[in-house]
C-alpha cells in the first residue's frame, strides 16, 4: 500500500531544507569540538601517564606468557601441565586458603556491620528532613563525605602502623569507609520517605527519637538492610584485598604468591577468590530480592 | 518540635479511647508471637556472628585502647597538613596529575572498548544462548579481580610506572561498562528499531539509528560517574608500584610524616571533590538533571 505525500512548493521547501541543514551542521560542529577537545584531553593524559603503545605491544606476549604460566603445575606428576590435570596438587594448600578466606569474609562482615551502625545512626542526622538542626546535618554530611571519600586501603595503611598487622585494621577500616558510605545511601533513602506518620507523631507529642522509631525506621528498616548487603558485596572484594597492606585475609598470600612467583598458586588463589565473590554475589541478591519482596507484600 | 503547653487534642482524644483502640487494632499493640520470634532469631544470628568474628579476628580490647591512643598521637602530629618544602609540593602535584591521568585514561578507553562488547553480550542483540552465557561469565570474571590485583600483573609485564595503572584500571572498568553497557541496551525501547525494520532498514540500521542514539547519553553518564570513582581507586594502586600519588602516601606512612600524609590526603580530597563537580555538571548536561542518579 502507497499513499503520495503531498509535496511543499520548492520556495518552502528550500527555506526548510536550509533550516534543518543548519540545525544539523550545527550539532555536527559542536560534536567535533567535543570531539577535538577529548582527543586533546587523551594526548596530554598520556603523555603525563607515560603510556608507551610500543612497550605495550612488545611485552604484551609477556602477559599472555604470564597467564599461562599460572594455569601450569610447577611440581608433581602432572609437572608442566595445565592445572586441571592435578587438582590436588594445583590446590595443595585449600585449607589454608579456605581458612584465610573465611577470616576475608569474617573481616568484610565485622566490618560492615560496624559501620552499617554507625551509618544508621548518621543518617537521621544528616538527611534533610529529618535532621534535628541544620548545623548537626551540615556537620554529619561533611563527616560522612571525608570517610567515603579516603579510601578504604589508605585507612588500613595508617591503621597498620598504629595498631598492629593482622585483620584489626582491616576490619575498623572496612568500616570506616562502610560507615561514609552506607551514611550517605542510608539518609537518601530516609530523605524519600512519606512523611506524613512523622507528622502524625509529631501531632501527639512525641520526641524526635520516638518519632524516628516509629515513625522513620519502619519505612526504611528493608531498604536500609538492602544496601548494606549490597555494601557487604562490595566489602567482600576490599577485603580481599586488604592483605596488601599488612591487614589480614587472603591477600597476605595472593601478593606474595605474585611477587615470589609461585605461578600456579596465584591462578589457585585467584580462582578461589573469584568463585567466593560470585557466590556472595549470587546470595545477597537472592536475600536482597526477598527483602524487596517482604516490602511489596506488606 | 517544641511541645504545646496544653495536651494535644489529639492525644487526649487517643488517651480516653485508648482501650477501644488497643481493642480495635491488636496487631500494632501486640506484635504476633512469629514475627518477634523470627526477629529476635535475626539479631541473634547477626550478634553471634559478630562475637564469633571479633574473637577469630584477634579483637583484643588492650590493643584496641592502646592503637586507639596512637591514633590520637597521629592526629595530633597530622596538623598543620605540611608537605615541608615547595619542591616536594610540585612532586606531589605531578602524581596527582599522573594519578588523574591514569584515572582518564582507565576510564575512556575502557569504555571505547566496552562499546562493542556490550553490544554482543547484550541479549536483544545477539540472542544466541551459548554466546550469551558464555560471554556474560568472562565479564563477570574480568570484573572479579580487583584493580590492586590488576596493576600487581601489570606492573609485571610493562614494568613499573603509571602505564601499569591505567592498564589495570582499564582492565576492571572493561568487565563493568560491558555489563552496565549490555543492560542498558537490553532495557532500551524496541519500538524505534522495528520502525527502522518496517521501513526497511536492516539489523545494523536499527542498532545504529533505533538503539545507540537512546543508550548513548545513558553511556555518557555512567562513564563520568565511573571516572569520580576511579580517580579515588588511582589514587591507590600506587600502593604496588602502579604510579600515581598512592606510592608516595604509602611511602610517607611508612616512614611516618603525618604533616605530609594528611596535606596528601588533602590534595586527594580536593581533587576527586572537582573531579565531582565537573562530572557531574557534564551528566546533568547530557541527561538531565531529574534522571541523574
Amino acid at each position: 500500500m502507497s499513499t503520495a505525500v503531498p509535496r511543499l512548493p520548492d520556495h518552502q521547501l528550500s527555506a526548510l531544507a536550509g533550516a534543518y541543514a543548519e540545525a544539523v551542521a550545527a550539532k555536527r560542529r559542536q560534536l567535533y569540538i567535543g570531539l577535538a577537545l577529548f582527543i586533546l584531553a587523551y594526548i596530554i593524559a598520556g603523555i603525563v601517564a607515560e603510556v608507551r603503545p610500543t612497550t605495550f605491544f612488545t611485552n604484551l606476549w609477556r602477559f599472555t606468557d604470564y597467564i599461562g604460566r599460572i594455569f601450569t603445575l610447577e611440581q608433581g606428576a602432572a609437572a608442566g601441565r595445565f592445572v586441571l590435570f592435578d587438582v590436588v596438587e594445583w590446590m595443595w594448600g585449600f585449607d589454608k586458603w579456605m581458612k584465610l578466606l573465611w577470616e576475608t569474609l569474617l573481616i568484610a562482615y565485622v566490618g560492615t556491620l560496624i559501620g552499617a551502625i554507625g551509618g544508621f545512626a548518621f543518617s537521621f542526622l544528616s538527611a534533610r528532613n529529618l535532621t534535628p538542626n541544620s548545623t548537626i546535618g551540615f556537620l554529619a554530611k561533611r563527616w560522612l563525605e571525608f570517610f567515603r571519600t579516603v579510601p578504604e586501603i589508605v585507612f588500613a595503611l595508617i591503621f597498620v602502623v598504629a595498631f598492629g598487622l593482622g585483620p584489626v585494621p582491616g576490619v575498623l577500616a572496612i568500616a570506616l569507609h562502610t560507615f561514609g558510605a552506607l551514611g550517605k545511601q542510608f539518609a537518601e533513602v530516609a530523605e524519600n520517605i512519606d512523611m506524613k506518620p512523622v507528622d502524625g507523631l509529631t501531632a501527639t507529642g512525641a520526641t524526635w527519637s520516638e518519632c524516628m522509631r516509629f515513625a522513620v525506621v519502619p519505612q526504611v528498616l528493608s531498604n536500609y538492610a538492602s544496601y548494606a548487603l549490597l555494601r557487604f558485596e562490595v566489602n567482600v572484594r576490599g577485603a580481599a584485598v586488604m592483605g596488601f597492606v599488612g591487614a589480614g585475609g587472603i591477600g597476605q598470600d595472593l601478593v606474595e604468591a605474585i611477587r615470589k612467583f609461585y605461578y600456579s598458586d596465584v591462578s589457585a588463589i585467584l580462582v578461589l577468590i573469584i568463585a567466593t565473590v560470585m557466590i556472595i554475589d549470587l546470595a545477597t541478591e537472592w536475600l536482597r530480592h526477598r527483602l524487596i519482596g517482604l516490602d511489596q507484600r506488606s | 518540635m517544641t511541645m504545646p503547653a496544653a495536651e494535644h487534642p489529639l492525644r487526649s482524644a487517643a488517651r480516653a479511647d485508648r482501650d477501644g483502640l488497643m481493642q480495635r487494632h491488636p496487631a500494632i499493640f501486640h506484635p504476633s508471637p512469629a514475627r518477634r520470634i523470627r526477629a529476635g532469631l535475626i539479631i541473634a544470628l547477626l550478634v553471634g556472628l559478630f562475637g564469633y568474628g571479633l574473637v577469630v579476628l584477634d579483637f583484643d580490647p588492650a590493643r584496641l585502647v592502646s592503637g586507639i591512643g596512637k591514633l590520637g598521637h597521629f592526629l595530633w602530629f597530622m596538623l598543620p597538613p605540611s608537605t615541608g618544602t615547595w619542591a616536594k609540593f610540585f612532586v606531589y602535584l605531578h602524581a596527582l596529575a599522573e594519578t588523574v591521568a591514569i584515572a582518564f585514561l582507565g576510564t575512556f578507553t575502557a569504555a571505547i572498548l566496552a562499546l562493542p562488547v556490550g553490544f554482543l553480550v547484550a541479549k536483544n542483540i545477539v540472542p544466541n544462548v551459548v554466546i550469551h552465557f558464555l560471554s556474560r561469565r568472562i565479564v563477570d570474571t574480568i570484573r572479579g579481580v580487583d584493580e590492586l590485583i590488576w596493576a600487581l600483573i601489570w606492573v609485571g609485564v610493562v614494568g613499573l610506572g603509571p602505564f601499569a595503572g591505567v592498564l589495570a584500571l582499564l582492565c576492571s572498568n572493561f568487565g563493568l561498562f560491558s555489563k552496565l553497557f549490555s543492560e542498558a541496551i537490553e532495557a532500551a525501547d524496541r519500538k524505534a528499531s522495528e520502525g527502522i525494520a518496517s521501513s526497511g532498514g536492516g539489523k545494523l540500521h536499527g542498532i545504529r539509528f533505533g538503539i545507540l542514539p537512546q543508550v548513548l547519553p545513558i553511556f555518557g553518564s555512567q562513564v563520568l560517574y565511573f571516572f569520580e570513582s576511579n580517580t579515588r581507586s588511582a589514587t591507590i594502586i600506587g600502593i604496588v608500584g602502579a604510579g600515581g600519588i598512592g606510592l608516595h602516601l604509602a611511602e610517607q606512612i611508612r616512614v611516618l610524616e603525618y604533616q605530609h600524609v594528611s596535606a596528601l590526603i588533602l590534595m586527594i580530597l580536593v581533587t576527586v571533590a572537582i573531579i565531582d563537580q565537573v562530572s557531574t555538571r557534564l551528566r546533568f548536561a547530557l541527561i538531565g538533571e531529574r534522571a541523574a542518579p
